[in-house]
C-alpha cells in the first residue's frame, strides 16, 4: 500500500465521493480521504468545496490526521473566512494541550491562517505560548509574532508582542533566541526607523553567546543580525570579530558566508596597522577557498560573493589564483563566474599561468564561455602591460582557428588593445583584415570599422574596405552605422584627395536617408565641420583619445559597499541592491559599511582623510556623500598606473556651438570605449560611467563640501501650509515610439507639502496595457516613489490616464549630472522602459525655509564669497513685490527688502528637502526688465539649478 | 525568507507544493515550470528571477526542488537548506525519486511543516526529527540498500553498513593495538545496534514529550538521550581525493587533497569525544611544550613516515565546538548517532602523489601518432592500489589503434575518443607501461589537435595528504564504560580526484 495512488484519482464525481468518505465513521477511511484531498490540492485542483467536511475531522487524537487537516486549513481558510471560524475553538483548545508538540503545532498553524477574525482569537493563546514553559513552544511562538505582524502590524504593536519578543532575546534556550532574532529582524525591516532591534553591547553579548550554542540555521539568523550592528569603536569591533571567526570553520557554507559578512564589515573599523587586522585578512582566505568545494549551486553563490570581496579587498585572495581555474566538469554558471574572478586577480606575478589557462578555455565547447575567455585574454593585455605582447599573439593564434565567434570576439578585444597601447601592435591589422568577410555581429563589425578608420593611413585599401561596408548601410545596426560614418570621415581627413566621393556618399546616407536622429545629428555635425573649417574638423575628429582604464567592469563603489553589507544574500548574487528586486518597503533600507579610520587609509593624502572623517558624522539624508567622495578619490588614486577615465561631459547648460561639438565628440568617444565595460561579464557596467564624472571633479571640491556638510546633514523639518507652487507644463518624457506604444508626459508639482510626479499615460498601442509599476534610479536628492503607481484600470488602446505619484525624499542618494536629473523605469505587462527627466529644484523647497533675519545675515557672511554665483534673468516685467509674492508661492521666502537708489534688493532664503539652505539676493530695478540674482550656498553645485528655477518661477 | 517550496518531476508536474508566505501565489508554481524546467536552453544559473520572484533550484536525479521567495533572503542558506532537505528525505525513505516522493507525500508535508516555519529553517537533524515525526518512510520496491561511503546519508542501518567493512576488512586498522583481534570476527552486527530502524512509539508521557522538545531545541539537537548499545563501537574513515595537474615534463602545476573524516558511531549515552590528528600546528605546539612521541608511534599503514601535516583549511560538523578549535585547536564534540561527516579539510603541501604518469607522444607524419605512457607507483611496496584506470585521449580523426600493455587491459574506445587502460591492482614502487600506435585519417582541418590531458583514476589504502588519526577518545561519565572499552576502527582511503598529466 502506498500513497502514490492518491495522485491518480481523476474520475468524475470525485468530490462527492470524498465528501462521503470524510464523513465516514471509520477513522482509517477518514484519514485516507483527507490524504486524497491534500493530494488533489497539491496538483492544483480546487477542493475548497470540502471545507466544512475537512474541518470536521479536526477534532481528533490522531496527530498525523490533525496535521493534514491543518495543512488544508492553511491553504483554504482565506477563501472561506466564515467557515474558518469554525476551526478557532479547536485551535484555542489545542493551545492548552498538555503535549507541547500539540501546543506548538496549534500556534504555528494559527499564524498561517490569514483571516482577520481568526487573528483576533490568536492573541491570547499567543501571549501564553510566548511565555510557555517549554522552549519548543516558545521558539514557535516567536516566529508566530512575525507571522501576525505580516497580517496585522498594528495589532502586534497594540498587544505589546514586540516587547515580549525583545525579552526572548535573553531566553535561556539558544533556539528561542535565534528565532526571536529572526522575527525581530524581519519586523524591523518594515520599520526602518524604529529602534526595534535595539542593538547595544549587552544584547550583542547575548547574541554572541547564543551563537555558540544554537543550530546552524540559528547561527545564520544571529550572524545576519549582527551584521546590522555598528560597533562603537575599534576595540569593540575587534572583540566581536574574535568571537565570530570560529564560525569560519563551520560545515554550513551559509554560516561561513554570514560570518565573512560580519568580518568584512567590522574590519572597516579596524586600524590597518593593527596586528589583528593582518591576522584577520589571512584567516579569511582559506574558508573562502573551501567554499569552492561545496555543491555547484553553493559554489555559484560563493563565487558571486567572492567577486565582490575581491573588488573590495583584493589582498585577501591575491595568492589564490589557482583555485579559480575552471574544471572541465564545472557547470557553465560556475565556469563563467570563475573566469570573471580570474581576470580580477590577474597580475604580473601570475599572468603566465592565467594566459595558459585562458588559452585552454578558448578551445572549449560552450560558446558564451569561449567568448568570455577570449575577452579575458584581451583584458589581461590591458591590465598587465608586460603580458600584452603574449596576449596579442595568443589572440592571433585564436583568429587562425577561423572559428567564427572566436574571431569576432578577438577583433573586439584587439580594438581595445589598440586603444590602450597605441602604435604598438598595428602589424596585426593585415591579419584582421583577412577576416573581414566572416564578421556578422554588429559589435565585431563596428570594432573592425573603427580599426580601419583609425589606421586608415596605414591600410592601403582602407577606402575599398569601408566602401564594401557602405553598400548595405541601411541594413546595418546603429552601432555599425555610426562607426562607419566616423571612420569614413577620419579616412577623408587623412587621405582627402581620393575619398571625397566616399565621404559625400556616407554623409548623405546618414543625413538624408536615415531616420535615426543620432545618426543624422552626427552626420550634420561632421558635414558642417568639414564645410566650415576643415582644420578644426581635423582637430576634433582626429583628436588624441583619452586612454582607457584597465578596470572597466568594477561595481560602482557605493553599490559595492552596500553589496558587501549583503554578503550571502540574493542581492550579492544578483549584484543589485535589494530595492531593485524586492517589492514594497522591505529591503529598501540602504545599508553601508561603517565609516572609520579605515576608509581613507589606502590613500595617505590629507584631503581624503578629512573626507573620510566627515563620513562619521551622524547619518542623515545624504549619508553617503562623504563616503562617496572618499571612495571616488580612492578609485582615482589607488591604481597607480590608472589612466585617467574619459572626461566628464561638459555641464551642458549653456548650449553654445563649441559645447555642442564637445558633446558630440564625447559621445563619439563614449561609443568607442563602451564595449570594454559594457559586455564583460554579467556585472553591471557602471564602473566607467559612474567613476568618470566625479573622479574628474577637482580635488579641491572636497574642501568646501566637508565644510558645508554640517548643513547638509541638518534634517529637513516638517511640512508647512499648502501654496500654489510653480509647476512647469507637462512635457513628453517617454515617446510612444521608444516604449512600444506607451507615451508618458509629465511634470512635477509640490502640492500641500507633498512632491508629486504628475503624469499622463497614453496607450498608443493596439493592445491593452496593465500591471504598471514605477521605479527611480538613485538620484541627487533621494527622490523615491512614496507608494505604488496607481493605475487601477487596464489602459485600453488610445486611452489616456492622469496619475499623480507622491514622492518621498528618503530614497538612496547619488549625485547626478546634471543635479536634477531623474532616471525612471516604468514597467507594464509589455516590457520595462527607461527614461530620464529633470525636475525643477523648486519642488524641493520646503515650507519652513524662512530664515531668521539675524541668522540670515550671519550665514550670508559666513559662506565664503567663492560660493557666490550671479545670474541674470532677462525680460521679466514684474514689480519687486509681485516677484516676492510669486516666489513665496514656491517656498522662496523674502526675509528683508531694501531699496537703494531706485533698486529694490530682496533678500530671500529657501531650504531644500535635504536641509541645504540657499540664500539669495534679488535685485530689481524699476523699468529695467533684467533682474540680477546672487545665490550663496554651502553646496555651490545647486546654484545653477536654483537659478533655473528662479527664472522659471518668475516667468510663469 | 523562503516563501514557498515546490517539488517537480522531470515533466514539470508538481509533486509537493508548500507555500509559507502570502506573497507567493499559485502562479509561481507555473512560472518556474515554464521558465526553467521547460526552458529550451541549458540552465544558466541556479538562481532565477522571474517577475521579481526569485527561484532557487537543485536537481536530484530527475526531480527538481525549488525554493521561492520575493525577499532578499540569504541565498547560501536557501541552498544549504535544500541540500539538507534532500538528506532528511533520503534518511526517511531512501532515494529521491518520483515514486518515493509520491509514496511519502504526507510524510514530506509533515517534515516541511516542522523544518521550515514561516520560511525560517528550524532544527533539521534527522536524529532529532525521528523522535517525533515517527511515520515510516515507504521505500520503493527496487530500492537498493545504500551503502556508499560518500553518500550523505546520515543513518545507515548497521547491518548494511557492515558490508563494505567486511569487503575491505583487510584495510582496516584498529586504533588501539590493545584491541587487535581478527578483523573478520570483529565485525558482527549486534542486535542492539539497529535502534534507528525501529520507530519509536508516539510519545505518551509528559517526560518523554518534554525530552523531545528539549532535544529539538537544545544545544545538542543532533543526538537524543538514552541511546544504548551492548557494544560500544566506532568507525573512522579518512577519505581523501587527490587532485593533480602536471606538465608533460613532470612539473606539478597544481595539486591538492580534499579530505573528509566520516565517522560511524555506535556509542551509548551522551559521549564526549576528542579527536586528534597529526595537525602540524598541534604537534608543533606539543613539541615545544614537552616531548611527545605519540605522533611517531601512530604511523600505521601510511605511505610515508611524515610526522605532521599542514592543513590549509578545515570545516566541521555542527557538533564540533568551533570556539574551542579556534582557541586551542582541539576537536571536541558529542557525536550524532550513526554515520555523519565529522570534518572536511584541504591540504596543498607535501602531498604524496601515488602515481606518476610519464607521457611520450610522437607525431609520425600526418597520419600516425605514437604514444607511450609509463606509470610509476610511488608508495610502500607492501600496499596495493586498486581500480587503476588511465585514460589517454586520441584525436577525433583516429581511424585505428594498436595497443600493447605490460599489465592489465587496454582498449580503444572510439565513442569516448580515448584509450582506456585498466589495471586491477598494483603494488607500490612498481612501474608499468603502455604503447599505442594511432592511425589517423588525413584531414584538411586547420585546427590543431588540442591534446587534452591524460587522466587517471585509482584507489589507495592510505591518505595521500599524510593525515594520521592519532586518537579518538571517548568519555561518558554517567555510564559505566570507559575509553578503553570502545572498539575503534580506522581506515584510510585515497582516491583520485582530477588527476591529470598534460601531454
Amino acid at each position: 500500500m502506498t500513497d502514490s495512488k492518491y495522485f491518480t484519482t481523476t474520475k468524475k464525481g470525485e468530490i462527492f465521493e470524498l465528501k462521503a468518505e470524510l464523513n465516514s465513521d471509520k477513522k482509517e477511511k477518514k484519514k485516507e480521504a483527507v490524504k486524497k484531498v491534500i493530494a488533489s490540492m497539491t496538483v492544483g485542483k480546487d477542493v475548497s468545496a470540502l471545507f466544512p467536511d475537512v474541518v470536521n475531522c479536526m477534532q481528533t487524537d490522531n496527530l498525523e490526521l490533525k496535521k493534514l487537516v491543518y495543512l488544508y486549513l492553511m491553504n483554504y481558510a482565506k477563501s472561506q473566512p466564515d467557515m474558518a471560524i469554525m476551526a478557532v475553538n479547536t485551535f484555542v483548545k489545542d493551545c492548552e494541550d498538555p503535549n507541547p508538540l500539540i501546543r506548538a503545532l496549534a500556534v504555528r498553524t494559527m499564524g498561517c491562517i490569514r483571516v482577520d477574525k481568526i487573528t483576533e482569537y490568536l492573541c491570547e493563546p499567543l501571549r501564553k505560548c510566548l511565555k510557555d514553559e517549554d522552549p519548543y513552544v516558545r521558539k514557535t511562538a516567536a516566529v508566530c509574532v512575525a507571522k501576525l505582524h505580516d497580517i496585522n502590524a498594528q495589532l502586534v504593536e497594540d498587544q505589546g508582542f514586540l516587547d515580549t519578543l525583545k525579552d526572548l532575546i535573553s531566553d535561556s534556550n539558544p533556539m528561542v533566541v535565534a528565532n526571536a532574532v529572526a522575527a525581530l529582524s524581519e519586523i524591523a525591516e518594515s520599520h526602518p526607523n524604529s529602534n526595534l532591534l535595539d542593538l547595544n553591547p549587552q544584547t550583542i553579548n547575548k547574541l554572541l553567546t547564543a551563537l555558540n550554542e544554537c543550530t546552524e540555521w540559528g547561527q545564520i539568523f544571529i550572524l545576519d543580525c549582527l551584521a546590522n550592528y555598528t560597533p562603537r569603536d575599534d576595540r569593540e569591533s575587534q572583540s566581536i570579530c574574535e568571537r565570530v571567526t570560529p564560525r569560519l570553520s563551520h560545515a554550513n557554507s551559509a554560516v561561513v558566508l554570514s560570518a565573512v559578512k560580519v568580518l568584512m564589515k567590522f574590519m572597516e573599523m579596524l586600524p590597518k596597522d593593527l596586528d589583528y587586522y593582518g591576522t584577520l585578512l589571512k584567516k579569511l582566505a582559506p574558508p573562502l577557498v573551501t567554499l569552492l568545494s561545496a555543491e555547484p549551486e553553493l559554489q555559484y553563490v560563493a563565487l558571486r560573493n567572492i567577486n565582490l570581496i575581491v573588488q573590495r579587498r583584493p589582498e585577501i585572495l591575491k595568492h589564490e589564483m589557482k583555485v579559480f581555474f575552471v574544471k572541465y566538469n564545472d557547470p557553465i554558471y560556475v565556469k563563467l563566474e570563475k573566469l570573471d574572478i580570474m581576470i580580477r586577480l590577474a597580475s604580473q606575478a601570475n599572468i603566465a599561468q592565467v594566459l595558459a589557462e585562458l588559452k585552454e578555455y578558448a578551445t572549449e565547447v560552450d560558446v558564451d564561455f569561449v567568448r568570455k575567455a577570449v575577452r579575458a585574454i584581451g583584458r589581461c593585455a590591458i591590465k598587465v602591460e608586460q603580458s600584452a605582447e603574449r596576449c596579442v599573439s595568443t589572440l592571433l593564434d585564436l583568429i587562425q582557428t577561423k572559428v567564427n565567434y572566436v574571431v569576432q570576439e578577438a577583433i573586439v578585444v584587439i580594438k581595445d588593445i589598440f586603444r590602450k597601447y597605441p602604435n604598438k601592435y598595428e602589424s596585426v591589422i593585415a591579419t584582421l583584415c583577412e577576416n573581414l568577410d566572416s564578421l556578422d555581429e554588429p559589435e565585431a563589425r563596428a570594432a573592425m570599422i573603427w580599426i580601419v578608420g583609425e589606421y586608415a593611413e596605414r591600410i592601403d585599401n582602407a577606402d575599398e574596405l569601408l566602401e564594401s561596408f557602405l553598400e548595405g548601410f541601411h541594413d546595418e545596426s546603429t552601432q555599425v552605422q555610426l562607426q562607419l560614418l566616423t571612420a569614413i570621415v577620419k579616412l577623408f581627413l587623412k587621405k582627402p584627395t581620393e575619398t571625397q566621393e566616399l565621404v559625400q556618399q556616407v554623409l548623405s546616407l546618414a543625413t538624408q536617408d536615415s531616420d535615426n536622429p543620432d545618426l543624422r545629428d552626427r552626420g550634420y555635425i561632421y558635414w558642417r565641420l568639414l564645410s566650415t573649417d576643415p582644420v578644426a574638423a581635423k582637430e576634433v575628429v582626429l583628436a588624441e583619445k583619452p586612454l582607457i582604464s584597465e578596470e572597466t567592469d568594477l561595481i560602482e563603489p557605493t553599490l559595492l559597499e552596500e553589496l558587501i553589507c549583503h554578503i550571502g544574500t540574493l542581492a550579492s548574487v544578483y549584484h543589485k541592491p535589494p530595492s531593485a528586486f524586492v517589492e514594497g518597503s522591505r529591503g529598501v533600507q540602504h545599508k553601508r559599511l561603517p565609516g572609520s579610520a579605515g576608509s581613507g587609509e589606502s590613500v595617505d593624502s590629507p584631503d581624503t582623510g578629512s573626507a573620510a572623517g566627515v563620513s562619521e558624522a551622524p547619518p542623515a539624508v545624504i549619508p553617503s556623500q562623504g563616503d562617496l567622495l572618499g571612495d571616488l578619490l580612492n578609485l582615482d588614486l589607488t591604481p597607480p598606473t590608472a589612466t585617467g577615465p574619459p572626461p566628464a561631459p561638459s555641464s551642458g547648460m549653456q548650449m553654445g556651438a563649441m559645447d555642442l561639438l564637445g558633446g558630440g565628440l564625447d559621445s563619439l568617444m563614449g561609443d568607442e570605449s563602451e564595449p570594454l565595460g559594457g559586455d564583460l561579464g554579467g556585472s553591471p557596467a557602471m564602473g566607467a560611467g559612474f567613476g568618470a564624472p566625479a573622479a574628474a571633479m577637482p580635488a579641491s571640491f572636497s574642501a568646501p563640501v566637508s565644510g558645508g556638510l554640517d548643513d547638509l546633514f541638518d534634517l529637513g523639518g516638517g511640512v508647512g501650509m499648502p501654496m500654489g507652487a510653480y509647476s512647469p507644463p507637462k512635457t513628453v518624457w517617454l515617446p510612444a515610439m521608444k516604449a512600444k506604444g506607451l507615451e508618458i508626459s509629465g511634470t512635477f508639482a509640490r502640492r500641500a507639502g507633498v512632491i508629486q510626479m504628475e503624469m499622463t499615460l497614453t496607450n498608443k498601442a493596439m493592445s491593452v496595457m496593465t500591471d504598471f509599476a514605477i521605479q527611480f534610479n538613485r538620484n541627487s536628492f533621494g527622490l523615491a516613489p512614496a507608494g505604488p503607481l496607481q493605475v487601477l484600470t487596464p489602459l485600453s488602446p488610445n486611452q489616456s490616464i492622469e496619475v499623480a505619484l507622491p514622492l518621498s525624499t528618503v530614497g538612496p542618494v547619488m549625485k547626478m549630472e546634471p543635479l536634477s536629473n531623474l532616471q525612471v523605469a516604468v514597467k507594464n505587462n509589455i516590457d520595462v522602459f527607461y527614461f530620464s527627466c529633470q525636475y525643477p529644484i523648486s519642488m524641493l523647497f520646503v515650507e519652513d525655509g524662512k530664515m531668521e533675519r539675524q541668522v540670515f545675515l550671519a550665514t550670508w557672511k559666513d559662506i565664503p564669497n567663492d560660493n557666490e554665483s550671479q545670474f541674470q534673468i532677462k525680460d521679466c516685467h514684474l514689480s519687486s513685490d509681485a516677484a516676492s509674492n510669486k516666489l513665496q508661492g514656491s517656498n522662496v521666502f523674502t526675509i528683508a527688502k531694501r531699496t537703494v537708489e531706485g533698486q529694490d534688493m530682496l533678500y530671500q532664503s529657501m531650504k531644500l528637502t535635504n536641509g541645504i539652505w540657499v540664500l539669495a539676493e534679488l535685485r530689481v530695478q524699476a523699468g529695467n526688465p533684467n533682474y540680477t540674482v546672487s545665490l550663496k550656498c554651502r553646496a555651490p553645485e545647486v546654484s545653477q539649478c536654483v537659478f533655473q528655477s528662479y527664472e522659471a518661477m518668475l516667468k510663469n | 525568507m523562503i516563501g514557498g517550496l515546490f517539488i517537480y518531476n522531470h515533466k514539470g508536474e508538481v509533486l509537493i507544493s508548500r507555500v509559507y508566505r502570502d506573497d507567493i501565489g499559485r502562479n509561481a508554481v507555473d512560472a518556474f515550470r515554464v521558465n526553467v524546467i521547460h526552458a529550451r536552453q541549458q540552465v544558466r544559473s541556479p538562481v532565477t528571477n522571474i517577475a521579481r520572484t526569485s527561484f532557487f533550484h537543485v536537481k536530484r536525479s530527475n526531480i527538481w526542488l525549488a525554493a521561492v521567495t520575493k525577499q532578499n533572503v540569504n541565498a547560501a542558506m536557501v541552498f544549504e537548506f535544500l541540500y539538507k532537505m534532500c538528506d532528511v528525505m533520503t534518511a526517511y525513505f531512501g532515494k529521491i525519486s518520483e515514486e518515493n516522493i509520491k509514496n511519502n507525500f504526507v510524510l514530506i508535508y509533515e517534515l516541511l511543516d516542522e523544518i521550515l516555519d514561516f520560511g525560517y529553517p528550524q532544527n533539521s537533524e534527522t536524529g532529532a526529527l525521528k523522535t517525533f515525526i515517527t511515520q515510516q518512510g515507504i521505500k520503493g520496491q527496487h530500492q537498493v540498500i545504500n551503502i556508499t561511503h560518500c553518500s550523505s546519508v546520515r543513518f545507515i542501518v548497521s547491518a548494511c553498513g557492515a558490508v563494505p567493512y567486511l569487503l575491505s576488512a583487510l584495510l582496516m586498522i584498529p586504533l588501539h593495538t590493545f584491541f587487535l583481534f581478527s578483523a573478520f570476527s570483529a565485525y558482527q552486527p549486534s542486535p542492539f545496534v539497529s535502534s534507528d530502524t525501529v520507530s519509536l512509539p508516539v510519545p505518551q508521557t509528559k517526560e518523554e514529550q518534554s525530552q523531545i522538545t528539549s532535544q529539538v531545541t537544545g544545544q545538542i539537537g543532533w543526538r537524543r538521550e538514552g541511546i544504548k548499545y551492548r557494544r560500544n563501537e566506532l568507525f573512522l574513515d579518512v577519505l581523501e581525493s587527490v587532485n593533480l595537474l602536471m606538465s608533460p615534463q613532470g612539473q606539478v602545476l597544481s595539486a591538492h587533497v580534499s579530505g573528509r573524516v566520516v565517522m560511524k558511531s555506535y556509542l551509548s549515552g551522551m559521549p564526549e569525544c576528542k579527536f586528534g590528528m597529526n595537525d602540524k600546528i598541534v604537534i608543533d605546539k606539543q613539541g615545544k611544550g614537552g616531548a611527545s612521541d605519540e605522533a611517531g608511534k601512530s604511523d600505521l599503514g601510511g605511505g610515508s613516515g611524515k610526522q605532521s601535516i599542514a592543513i590549509d583549511d578545515c570545516t566541521f560538523h555542527q557538533c564540533v565546538r568551533l570556539s574551542k578549535f579556534d582557541s586551542e585547536r582541539s576537536i571536541s564534540f558529542i557525536p550524532p548517532d550513526g554515520e555523519y561527516e565529522l570534518m572536511r579539510y584541504r591540504t596543498t603541501k607535501d602531498i604524496i602523489l601515488p602515481f606518476r604518469v610519464i607521457p611520450l607522444v610522437r607525431e609520425v607524419g600526418r597520419t600516425k601518432l605514437e604514444v607511450k605512457v609509463v606509470i610509476k607507483s610511488n608508495f610502500k611496496p607492501s600496499l596495493l592500489a586498486q581500480k587503476i584506470e588511465v585514460r589517454i585521449p586520441t584525436p577525433l580523426n583516429t581511424s585505428g589503434v594498436q595497443v600493447i600493455c605490460m599489465k592489465g587491459k587496454a582498449k580503444y574506445k572510439a565513442s569516448e575518443n580515448a584509450i582506456v587502460w585498466k589495471i586491477k591492482r598494483m603494488a607500490g614502487m612498481k612501474e608499468s607501461q603502455i604503447s599505442a600506435e594511432i592511425e589517423l585519417l588525413p584531414t584538411n582541418d586547420k585546427k590543431k589537435w588540442a591534446r587534452p590531458p591524460i587522466s587517471m583514476n585509482f584507489e589507495v589504502p592510505f591518505a595521500p595528504s599524510g593525515l594520521k588519526v592519532r586518537y579518538l577518545k571517548v568519555f561518558e561519565s554517567k555510564l559505566n564504560y570507559s575509553d578503553h572499552d570502545v572498539i575503534k576502527w580506522v581506515r584510510y582511503i585515497g582516491r583520485s580526484g582530477i588527476y591529470e598529466t598534460r601531454c
